[in-house]
């Protein structure tokens, strides 16, 4: 054996030790397993929902008294509890290794952990004890347990504390670093919690304002304009909240992934800024049929919504020239030949070029969905959960997933358990999804409610029998697909740790290299993030609160209706 | 800051896509009529069963031609839930909500609205073609929601 081969099976301290701290990294691991658990129940919840389109009610509904119940379960635990817990672990580790020190404290990141499991538990419980049947939008007045909304106020505070931790990290460095550039990988990072962080403020005034002490008997009424409002201030935002973190590892990470590298720091730079910038004020789109709501306003969220679509745009154009950059290096020819140079073997790739093609179909229909008066022909239809899960249920759980072909194994310092049932994973979610989008979208364009238990509604049209058996079909691959993803992670949590350099080495992250055009060729001015900031607050100050000067006095005359 | 060419053409074909879509929908509003809801009044939601119109809900003839349609909605059914109006009538729908939220939909056609409570709902539809268009509630709004539907018989 030459000496280099010995040396390279010696166990070896990797340079990350320093800045991953066993506190920190504890916290990281925890909010990815309870994002994953959230995955598994709250997914598997919806093979009940897709098979009740086909009259196939396999009772009762899982473990769930009615429909709603479990539609409530799912939504709230894959929109809110899957998608903070995977950014908050994902992202914290995007700023330890983009600022290259650990997070600011370790009081913070372990206490995020902690808040976010209490806020799934009381969550979770409420839901289960059939508390909680309120959907996860939870519009009032219908009322639901206490502890439930105290339980979704906690979610938010979780997000917050990583963006706490977030910002001290980034002051640290700056301290340390007080003429450098942001680096790009902590530029994204910050960016996308700064923006929830404005983001989140809309829901939290809603459940801690009004929803907690309503629910408590403390506010006899509420008002469920007024509450809608509030919800859609961040409810459009938190798309991109869901959306964000996968951006950061198509920018970031898919580069290196493929062999290529992205091509401009400027532009990356330039995109979180417009999603710092715009993501919230085009929250009225989704209350364009609201009565209590002035057209006019409804009209400015609509061209604000058109410029949010922008930067989603160019992203397509880095990403498509950052993969055809390592498509051309790994030897493909042609218009399209790069396609097939690509890594189609490598199952972290492949379920995030899927993600991205499923997007663009994604990121159309929700191009739909804005367009005001074509609005009328989709809102509230089955269109808008076809539309989501091709967006959040792909575009982010899909990227997520290929994010953890690579992260749990560096986690757990042990090797992916089968690239090839992975790979199939990621294909048959793809297929799964476009069969269960098309479904339901053609459903919805024949004015198919959605979120309805439609196999026992007293009502049908003849053009939704072959909706219902796509969207139940597809639900069903959907369902092996997300059976063969926890079989792999299973499997790598039960394989043997590696300890050897080069089995490492194997394990390591796909970290950024530097872009085509780094950041010495970028505006300077895009890492002042407090000026950032301030104009994106200005903005949305502009945006809403003609809303609420048009709208008010408030109007609490409902009181608390529990309809389940 | 350094773009490619390419990607500068990408970028302006972007804001042409965008320009066009909100060309279309300025034309659908302006040239077309047709308008989202908007406010139209509010009510005491707890009291909404006993405040006119409310109180009566039905189908009137306001004008020639003309209909209003009042309609109650609550946990889980329209009133009234079949609505009879002659071929070519314009009618317009004033709804509440007496208890949660709920949404209604009428097929084939671009009526589409939220029923809060509080608030009142008004859109106009002129039927043209004789027929039968369901009505749904689109917003979920118990375990009833499935249930909840109604039919306008246009003859």
């Amino acid at each position: 054996m030459s000496s280099i081969a010995a040396a390279a099976d010696q166990p070896i301290e990797r340079s990350d030790v320093g800045i991953e701290t066993a506190g920190q990294m504890w916290s990281v691991k925890g909010q990815l397993i309870i994002s994953l658990a959230s995955l598994a129940f709250g997914g598997f919840i919806g093979l009940f929902q897709a098979l009740e389109r086909i009259d196939v009610t396999l009772p009762p509904f899982g473990p769930f008294e009615n429909y709603y119940q479990g539609l409530t379960f799912h939504g709230v635990l894959l929109a809110f509890v899957f998608t903070f817990g995977f950014a908050n672990s994902f992202v914290s580790w995007t700023t330890i290794r983009g600022f290259n020190r650990p997070l600011a404290s370790t009081m913070v990141a372990q206490g995020s952990f902690w808040v976010l499991l209490v806020g799934t538990v009381l969550g979770g419980a409420t839901m289960l004890f059939n508390e909680a049947s309120v959907l996860y939008t939870f519009y009032s007045p219908m009322q639901a347990h206490s502890l439930f909304y105290l339980g979704a106020a906690l979610l938010v505070v979780s997000t917050w504390l990583v963006l706490l931790n977030i910002v001290l990290t980034y002051r640290a460095w700056r301290r340390e670093n007080p003429t450098d550039p942001i680096p790009l990988l902590g530029f994204v990072s910050i960016t996308t919690y700064i923006m929830w962080g404005i983001a989140s403020t809309g829901v939290a005034v809603l459940v801690v304002g009004i929803l907690l002490p309503w629910s408590l008997g403390i506010l006899e009424y509420t008002d469920p304009q007024l509450g809608r409002t509030l919800f859609w201030f961040s409810g459009h935002a938190i798309v991109y909240f869901w959306l964000l973190p996968a951006y950061i590892s198509w920018y970031m990470m898919i580069p290196k992934q493929v062999g290529g590298r992205l091509y401009s720091d400027g532009l990356t730079r330039f995109v979180f800024i417009l999603f710092l910038l715009f993501s919230i004020p085009t929250g009225l789109h989704h209350q364009f049929t609201d009565p209590g709501i002035h057209e006019n306003m409804k009209v400015i969220h609509l061209l604000l919504t058109f410029v949010i679509f922008y930067p989603s745009l160019i992203t397509a154009f880095s990403i498509m020239a950052a993969l055809e950059n390592g498509g051309r290096r790994a030897g493909g020819k042609g218009l399209f030949g790069w396609i097939l140079a690509l890594p189609w073997n490598n199952p972290s790739v492949v379920a995030q070029l899927l993600a991205m093609l499923v997007f663009t179909l994604g990121g159309v229909t929700g191009l739909v969905n804005a367009s005001l008066t074509v609005n009328m022909v989709v809102h509230n239809t089955a269109f808008i959960p076809g539309h989501f899960h091709l967006t959040v249920g792909t575009a982010a759980a899909l990227t997520f997933i290929g994010v953890t072909y690579w992260f749990v194994p560096y986690l757990t310092k042990k090797p992916l358990f089968s690239v090839k049932l992975a790979l199939w994973q990621a294909w048959l979610w793809a297929i799964g999804v476009l069969i269960f989008s098309r479904g339901q979208m053609s459903g919805g364009l024949e004015t198919q409610p959605r979120r309805t238990m439609l196999g026992e509604a007293s009502y049908s049209l003849p053009g939704w029998d072959l909706a219902n058996w796509l969207t139940a079909a597809g639900g069903v691959i959907m369902t092996v697909s997300g059976l063969l993803f926890f079989i792999v992670m299973i499997g790598t949590l039960l394989n043997k740790r590696v300890d050897t350099a080069r089995e490492l080495d194997a394990l390591e992250p796909p970290m950024p290299e530097a872009p085509v055009h780094d950041h010495r060729k970028s505006w300077k001015a895009f890492d002042r993030l407090g000026i950032w900031t301030i104009i994106a607050i200005v903005l949305v100050l502009a945006a809403y609160i003609p809303v609420l000067m048009m709208y008010l006095p408030a109007d609490f005359s409902s009181p608390g209706i529990r309809v389940w | 800051m350094v773009i490619d060419r390419y990607e500068k053409i990408f970028m302006l074909l972007g804001v042409v896509i965008l320009v066009v879509g909100l060309i279309a929908i300025a034309v659908s509003v302006f040239h077309y009529g047709l308008h989202v809801s908007r406010p139209a009044g509010r009510i005491d939601p707890v009291q909404a069963r006993n405040t006119a119109p409310f109180d009566e809900p039905g189908v009137y003839e306001t004008d020639d031609g003309e209909y209003e349609a009042v309609v109650l909605a609550e946990t889980w059914r329209f009133l009234p839930d079949e609505i009879r109006v002659p071929a070519g009538s314009e009618v317009t729908f004033r709804m509440t909500s007496a208890d949660v939220v709920h949404g209604i939909m009428i097929e084939k056609t671009a009526v589409n609205t939220m029923i809060i409570p509080g608030q009142i709902s008004e859109v106009t539809h002129t039927f043209e073609q004789p027929g039968e268009y369901l009505f749904v509630c689109h917003e979920y709004c118990g375990t009833g929601h499935h249930l909840m539907s109604g039919r306008v018989v246009v003859e």
